[in-house]
């Protein structure tokens, strides 16, 4: 089988400090890969590299597009790039505001994609943005509102719908849950976990809550300084860490 | 002899303005920069539309200038004084006897032709201005074609007002490819767009000069359900009695009386000139 997204060496320097380095893997269709670390080893910038956010350095991400197969996406032209981030690739923001207009209604946040694509019938675009918002658990009555009215939660499932009504295949997520209180945090991973399954979505979430990557990932990645210091099947990297920082990752977990 | 060199600005300067110009009817509807100057006027007064002019006016042009369609307002009188007394022209309020014709906000009703301009005083040269503030993010966006932002700002005058109640600056596709502001136009004027006349765009703070060559494609984008319309005031005019003219609403006292004249003067004047009428003339001859 073709990795979906195969990542060879990808280095990314700030001057002389490391942003990440030496990173490679491969996520495969319908795998959903989490990134954990501390604050600063990295894995934000990893993702952004990845998600062409951010120019790398060196290396390779080769994405298996629909049209022409495997395609370096750090050598794509940027109109081709732009194209790839707004169909067959997601990002969701850790804060909300980064990823929605607050100055569009939620209707709108979710129609933008559709539109982008060539969308122009507007009962169209209407229903498919109260199917998306029921689909996040947003009653249609709110359809018109703005975002600004919405809580962090609702917020941030919207910023999901938004990013999942054109059906992408790779959905990046960074630290999708931070900032939600604990009840909250748990709707929306279970949201999120029927949403990948149903959907059968990659995805490739970074966060430093272990939990969040319990229920969600499929694979782990351990990063500290910048570097992949383990990488495993995310129960036996959970359950038997081997790396002295996994160890005292996984027992720096409060228990209740 | 006046002492200013022609049409106020020095050769130079016109040159490099006239290079933009032509820059701009070469890809119609792309944002050219041009190096601005300072002119003897504010901002937002026409400096854009004054430096287009005095880049395009020759000592043989006859130059008219309205200001929402009328010649007779404080902006159109004094840019109208400015180029009589820098560049020596023939001035007109008619129509089809200028060869240049500076606009603020409208497009006369009467036809022009090919050996007409008209210039354009634009504000806001930028449709994406208000949906994303960076300038970068939105160089690219023309760049790249990305304008599925633009239908956003429709989709939410539909979803607040049950139909797109831009009036004004409506947004068109130029050639299938740029999407243009065609300055604060009534989007009553945006069919008019496709016209024998060259059309030529300033914007003076914003630094930038477009351009429609002549017989341009320009489209007012809209939904497939919601079909462009260029509306007006359902009313005929006071005066001239005129139906197929854009119409201002005048307010007469303060018990809710008003009425509707056409915006275009020269359209109205000669109108009543040949004999036709309003409601108001009606009255008053009777």
């Amino acid at each position: 089988m073709t990795p979906l997204l195969s990542v060879k060496d990808v280095a990314k320097h700030y001057g002389n400090h490391i942003g990440c380095t030496d990173v490679s893997f491969d996520l495969y269709p319908g795998e959903v890969m989490g990134i954990v670390g501390e604050s600063g080893s990295g894995k934000s910038t990893l993702l952004n590299c990845l998600a062409g956010h951010l120019p790398s350095d060196k290396g390779e991400v080769i994405f298996d597009t629909r049209v022409d197969g495997p395609k370096d996406t750090l050598k794509m032209s940027e109109p081709e790039r732009r194209m790839l981030g707004r169909t067959d690739w997601a990002f969701v923001h850790q804060h909300a505001r980064d990823g929605l207009r607050m100055g569009v209604s939620a209707g709108g946040n979710v129609g933008e994609r559709l539109m982008a694509v060539g969308a122009r019938n507007y009962a169209d675009i209407r229903s498919e943005a109260v199917t998306w918002l029921d689909r996040v658990e947003i009653s249609e009555d709110r359809v018109d509102d703005r975002p600004t009215t919405f809580s962090g939660g609702m917020q941030q499932r919207l910023q999901i719908a938004r990013n999942l009504v054109t059906g992408p295949r790779l959905v990046f997520m960074d630290e999708p849950t931070g900032g939600l209180d604990v009840s909250v945090q748990a709707r929306l991973l279970d949201l999120l976990r029927g949403l990948v399954r149903d959907l059968g979505l990659s995805a490739i979430i970074v966060t430093h809550d272990l939990a969040v990557v319990r229920l969600l990932a499929d694979r782990l990645m351990v990063m500290k300084s910048g570097r992949v210091v383990e990488t495993g099947l995310t129960d036996q990297v959970l359950d038997d860490p081997q790396h002295s920082y996994t160890q005292l990752l996984v027992s720096s977990v409060l228990q209740v | 002899m006046s002492d200013y060199n022609f049409a106020y600005l020095d050769e130079q300067t016109k040159r490099m303005i006239r290079r933009a110009i032509l820059k701009g009817l070469a890809i119609p509807g792309y944002q050219v920069p041009f190096a601005s100057r300072e002119m003897p006027m504010p901002y937002g007064w026409g400096t854009g539309g004054v430096q287009v002019s005095a880049a395009t006016l020759t000592p043989e042009d006859t130059l008219k200038v309205i200001d929402q369609g009328a010649d007779d307002t404080t902006n159109a009188v004094s840019i109208r004084k400015f180029f009589e007394k820098t560049a020596e022209v023939g001035t007109t309020t008619e129509t089809s006897a200028a060869t240049v014709i500076q606009t603020r906000h409208r497009i006369p009703e009467e036809d022009l032709s090919e050996d007409q301009i008209l210039v354009y005083q634009v504000p806001i040269p930028e449709p994406l201005r208000f949906l994303e503030p960076r300038e970068t993010e939105t160089r690219k966006m023309h760049a790249l074609e990305e304008y599925g932002l633009m239908h956003v700002k429709l989709y939410e005058d539909i979803a607040k007002h049950g139909h797109i109640a831009t009036s004004y600056a409506y947004p068109v596709k130029v050639e299938d490819r740029y999407v243009m502001d065609p300055s604060p136009i009534p989007k009553f004027d945006n069919p008019k767009m496709e016209m024998s006349a060259i059309q030529l765009f300033g914007a003076g703070r914003e630094q930038r000069i477009y351009a429609l060559p002549p017989y341009t494609k320009v489209v007012s984008l809209d939904f497939e359900d919601h079909p462009f319309d260029p509306s007006k005031a359902p009313h005929a005019c006071a005066l001239c009695g005129a139906e197929d003219s854009y119409l201002d609403e005048v307010i007469t006292d303060d018990k809710g009386g008003r009425m509707f004249v056409c915006s275009d003067t020269d359209y109205c004047e000669k109108r009543r000139a040949e004999g036709h009428t309003g409601d108001l003339t009606k009255e008053t001859a009777a």
